[in-house]
């Protein structure tokens, strides 16, 4: 086997030499890697505000972007970032923010009012512990903010979690071309793990192609003029463009949920968790696997959509689920809504920075299984021990149109 | 040629003939407003269109709406416009300058807007000296909302929320924060003008024409205070708000340019030429 080349990427890399690497693996830290993949995807714009741990992110921006000819704007807030992203999205131009949870909560309002306007817009959390000012350790408590939460009104936006660097780059160009796609924002979240930690990773970027946008202003010279707003006072019209909104996330959710299984071809158990809580998970799965347990991953790269269809046939082959995150709980309510009470569900999570170790994982496991097998000795009849193995659906990676089936990250 | 054709041609040399004094122009949309009777947010949007219209702007203008009575200006201007959160045009505009150097930028902000929920924003706009033009509607109320106390509320000026008027102990002092952004370097142009009288208004106009056109010229911030009327929301006729307005109001906002930095700019480039050692 040839040896592995590892470059490691200064602040300073020129064009030549990140095309020298195209093709090597180099060691990149998650946020300076999120942030290359952006501008390789064709981030015009770039509006921040430094805040742990994502600061790496910003940094590289303010480096790279003047040096590819590209806008970088150290705003004077979150929310003055996110209203400049807002306008320069609003021209139709390639933009992205960045932020770590409390930055998170003051882009909320501008996030609504891009959905509401249909504004395309990529924006990363890497998530801090909460609540309030927290920690800076790695965490997931902001699953709820991201999935259900940040900014008023009946809307939604598309979030997609990865769980190693590579994967978080592959993803920074799906998610301009869901934002552009859909016209709405998109949030790519990772946690204080994923963005400081270096991996090799290969330097293999794709450029979303750029589409002509009928509603972009750019002046309105030779046409009738364009209004980007969110107001309607009118509630009749008002509804009517609620409802056609909602018609647009449910054609999200047709085509656009992802989620990966491992090893849940013959397992009886599965671990459902994402990004570097599904990393964990790997771990005290393949444990648990050398221990004659039959446990598999169920991994969301999309929170929402959640793959919620797919988990729950899944549901239907399993004694039991674990639901591992770094936070109190929060994806284990789309977990059990989408399992209808088919298996038990049970949750092992750390918060307020700390990750779990697979031991703990283990040890869950194994709790929930004892609890499957006490039941199971109490009831004649128990629909939880019918076994559907070989289901086509189990292991791999899954869209859910399937013409865009992705490689594993 | 029959007598009929003969009128009609007639009326069509004259109609030739004619100086054309006034008319609407064209970006000016034919609409009624929803603005109150005697409202001067309409005599602001008038004068705008005029100058934009002189200056040849309205086709390579993106303009930002704000959050206010004036939110639904993108019905009254033919203009590209996007609406902005409450107080964050200036960061709206920011965004859109550094993606789109060659457009017209242009917000549109009431006192609230601008000088209370979006302080931040107007003021760091103006640090980074943003080529923008910023029209900031100075009526010392919070007109929309109904008649709340604003940032520029006259001491012991009665408002839905300072019912025994502004009471500085409480509420603090009126804000004059043209005067404080004139301080910033970034700002080219800063002037406060009124729609008070017609006088007032053609002095208005000159002071907007500039802020436009220090954009044009490629200067930095440029913005104009307009010392504006809300009677609904003062709780007096059209005409006792225009008395307001050149008395009490003009006196707490002493109307005149506050800061013109392009003047000495414009002038900077031959002088540079003749002291440069490389020229
Ligand atoms: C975040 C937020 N807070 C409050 C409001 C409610 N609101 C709408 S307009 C307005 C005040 C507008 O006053 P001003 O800027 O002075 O404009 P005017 O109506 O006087 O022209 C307020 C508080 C809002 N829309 N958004
Ligand atoms: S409330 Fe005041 S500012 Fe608003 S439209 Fe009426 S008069 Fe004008
Ligand atoms: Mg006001």
């Amino acid at each position: 086997m040839a040896p592995r080349q590892e470059i490691e990427i200064g602040l300073r890399r020129t064009e030549a030499e990140l095309e020298a690497g195209r093709r090597a693996r180099v060691l990149m830290k998650g946020n300076e890697a999120i942030a290359e993949a952006a501008i390789q995807a064709g981030c015009d714009a770039y509006f921040g505000y430094p805040i742990t741990p994502q600061a790496e992110l910003l940094e590289w921006m303010a480096r790279r972007m003047p040096e590819v000819g590209r806008v970088f704007v150290q705003a004077e807030s979150e929310l003055g970032a996110i209203n400049m992203a807002l306008g320069a999205a609003a021209t139709g131009a390639r933009v992205m923010v960045s932020s770590s949870s409390p930055g998170i909560s003051l882009m909320a309002e501008a996030m609504s009012y891009m959905a509401g306007s249909g504004t395309p817009m990529v924006l990363v959390n890497v998530m801090r512990a909460g609540p309030g000012l927290g920690g800076i350790g790695p965490s997931q408590s902001d699953y709820f903010q991201a999935t259900k939460g940040h900014g008023h009104g009946d809307y939604r936006v598309p979030v997609l979690a990865p769980a190693s660097i590579g994967e978080a780059m592959k993803l920074m160009a799906t998610a301009f071309e869901l934002a552009e796609r859909y016209r709405t924002p998109v949030m790519l979240v990772a946690d204080g793990i994923l963005g400081q930690a270096m991996e090799p990773v290969e330097l293999r970027f794709r450029t979303p192609e750029r589409q002509a946008f009928d509603w972009a202003l750019t002046g309105a010279a030779g046409r009738p003029a364009r209004i980007v707003k969110s107001l309607d006072l009118d509630p009749e019209v008002l509804e009517r463009r609620n409802l056609a909104l909602q018609q647009k996330y449910r054609e999200i959710a047709r085509h656009e949920t992802r989620w990966e299984g491992w090893q849940l071809a013959d397992a009886e158990f599965a671990i459902v968790a994402y990004g570097t809580a599904a990393r964990v998970a790997r771990s005290a799965i393949a444990r648990a696997r050398e221990k004659g347990m039959k446990v598999g991953l169920f991994r969301p790269i999309t929170l929402w959509p959640f793959p919620e269809r797919e988990l729950a046939r899944m549901s239907r082959q399993l004694h039991g689920i674990l639901t591992v995150e770094l936070s109190s709980g929060q994806m284990i309510e789309d977990v059990r809504l989408a399992v209808e009470g088919r298996c038990p569900v049970a949750f092992h999570g750390r918060m307020g920075g700390l990750v779990p170790t697979p031991d703990e994982v283990l040890g869950a496991l194994k709790a929930l299984r004892g609890r499957v097998e006490r039941t199971r000795t109490t009831t004649s009849h128990d629909p939880a021990t019918e076994h559907h193995p070989g289901d086509a659906s189990a292991n791999g990676t899954g869209v859910r149109t399937g013409a865009r089936r992705r490689g594993r990250g | 040629m029959t007598l009929h054709a003969r009128s009609s041609s007639v009326e069509t040399q004259r109609a030739a003939a004619a100086r054309l004094v006034y008319r609407k122009p064209d970006v000016l949309i034919d609409r009624a407003t929803h603005y109150c009777p005697g409202c001067g947010h309409g005599v602001i949007h008038r004068l705008l269109a005029e100058v934009m219209t002189d200056l040849d702007l309205p086709a390579h203008t993106i303009a930002v709406a704000p959050v206010g009575c004036a939110v639904f200006i993108y019905d009254y201007l033919d203009v590209d416009f996007v609406e902005a959160p409450h107080g964050r045009a200036p960061a709206v505009a920011t965004g859109i300058r550094r993606v789109r150097p060659e457009a017209f930028v242009l917000t549109y902000q009431g006192d609230g807007d601008l000088a209370a929920i979006g302080t931040a924003e107007i003021v760091h706009a103006a640090a980074r000296g943003e080529r923008i033009t910023a029209i900031f509607v100075n009526n010392g109320i919070y007109g929309m909302t109904g008649g709340q106390m604003a940032p520029t509320t006259l001491l012991g000026q009665r408002t839905t929320s300072s019912p025994s008027g502004r009471d500085a102990e409480l509420m603090g002092y009126p804000i004059r924060i043209t005067e404080m952004l004139a301080q910033l370097p970034g700002v080219t142009y800063a002037a406060r003008g009124s729609v008070a009288d017609a006088g007032s208004i053609g002095r208005l106009k000159v002071m907007i024409r500039r802020a436009c056109q220090v954009q044009i010229e490629g200067g930095g911030f440029a913005i104009v205070e307009v010392l504006s009327n809300c009677p609904v929301g003062w709780g007096m006729t059209p005409q006792e708000s225009l008395e307001h307005l050149k008395g009490s109001v003009a006196e707490a906002y002493p109307l005149g340019v506050i800061v013109d930095r392009s003047a000495p700019s414009t002038a900077r480039p031959a002088a540079a030429a003749a002291t440069n050692p490389e020229a």
